[in-house]
């Protein structure tokens, strides 16, 4: 048994083509197949020990990536210029070949990320996708009817605010920069980050409100 | 959904002293290798093994992996982690190595057939090459 690294990927696809697992990815799909099918393991129970790390599972960096771009003019334009490259010092690695796309919230857009089936969501960014963001369900009905499903997760926009859905593909994958809550005026970056939600960084929440967080 | 009893994981930190933690418990630079710790958790609980046992086959693998030339970082760690689940399932005969490069290539093959956005799912037919 050889040791194979976990940045493998075959970067011979294309945009829309297959989709992609790296060789651990493979060889943990099909132990865990295995031990299902065999009993020794139950899918609900394995999804809830790591639903228990949710938290601590990655670098998390997109949190203090934000709260840089809220305080830092020239940062935040670099972010929206080249994330991936604005990304980097924070410890954002990507996959040989693929970019890192930030889009930004205004009054008058807000946007949505969908897409995390195979490797292509940025969780070193981002932390680990919500269950239900991976749902055929939810992908399928962000896509048609966005306002609806932002509103049952309880992010109610003026009608005025336009709705972009971005759909990450293998080459190019996106983090929402939200809009830095009213009233944290004078906030540093560390007081900023622990507003920084990741729903708020998919498109499906808000930063956390100021207030009880943070001074 | 029960969430995890923490005096497990704490039994299995303590079992494992290489295992990257925070003050909290463990911690995962990835996915899978939350889902590698899930799966040597469920094992240990199903009774396939002690974490003596576990603990000296990793041991095993780390030490073979470093004699080849692994960094040694801390980085590697969960793939050494996985290729002792891999070990340990076929030492215990819940599978044998075969199934487990079947159930690889069926998995790969279920990538190769699923327009990249929707969810992989393995069927039978990915089974045959």
């Amino acid at each position: 048994m050889t040791a194979h690294d976990h940045h493998d990927h075959d970067h011979d696809h294309h945009h829309d083509e297959a989709s992609d697992l790296s060789e651990t990815e493979l060889r943990v799909r099909a132990l865990q197949t295995i031990l299902i099918e065999k009993g020794y393991a139950d899918p609900a129970a394995l999804d809830a020990i790591v639903e228990t790390y949710e938290t601590k599972i990655g670098p998390h960096i997109g949190a203090r990536i934000v709260a840089r771009a809220w305080t830092d003019p020239a940062f935040r334009q670099a972010l929206l210029t080249d994330a991936s490259k604005a990304a980097a010092p924070f410890g954002h690695q990507g996959e040989t070949g693929d970019h890192l796309v930030a889009v930004e919230n205004t009054a008058d857009r807000h946007n949505v990320v969908v897409c995390t089936l195979c490797s292509c969501y940025p969780w070193d960014v981002l932390g680990l996708p919500p269950v239900w963001y991976k749902s055929f369900a939810y992908r399928s009905r962000v896509v048609k009817e966005p306002r609806a499903v932002l509103t049952e997760f309880g992010v109610a926009l003026p009608d005025q605010t336009q709705i972009h859905v971005w759909d990450s593909t293998a080459e190019v994958r996106y983090m929402v920069l939200p809009a830095r809550p009213p009233g944290t005026e004078g906030w540093t970056e560390e007081q900023l980050m622990k507003l920084v939600t990741r729903d708020s960084m998919i498109g499906t929440g808000m930063p956390a409100s100021p207030e009880g967080a943070g001074a | 959904m029960t969430a995890i009893d923490p005096v497990a994981a704490r039994l299995a930190v303590q079992a494992n002293p290489g295992l990257p933690t925070d003050p909290a418990g463990p911690v995962f630079r990835e996915p899978w290798e939350a889902q590698a710790f899930a799966m040597a958790l469920t094992l240990h609980e199903q009774g396939l093994f002690a974490w003596g046992e576990w603990a000296s086959m990793l041991g095993e693998t780390i030490k073979s992996a470093q004699a080849a030339g692994d960094p040694d970082t801390g980085d590697t760690y969960y793939h050494h982690w996985l290729a002792t689940l891999e070990r340990m399932v076929a030492t215990k005969a819940v599978t044998t190595q075969a199934d487990l490069t079947s159930h690889r290539d069926a998995w790969e093959r279920a990538a190769a057939r699923t327009p990249h956005g929707l969810p992989i799912e393995l069927r039978t037919e990915d089974f045959q090459s």
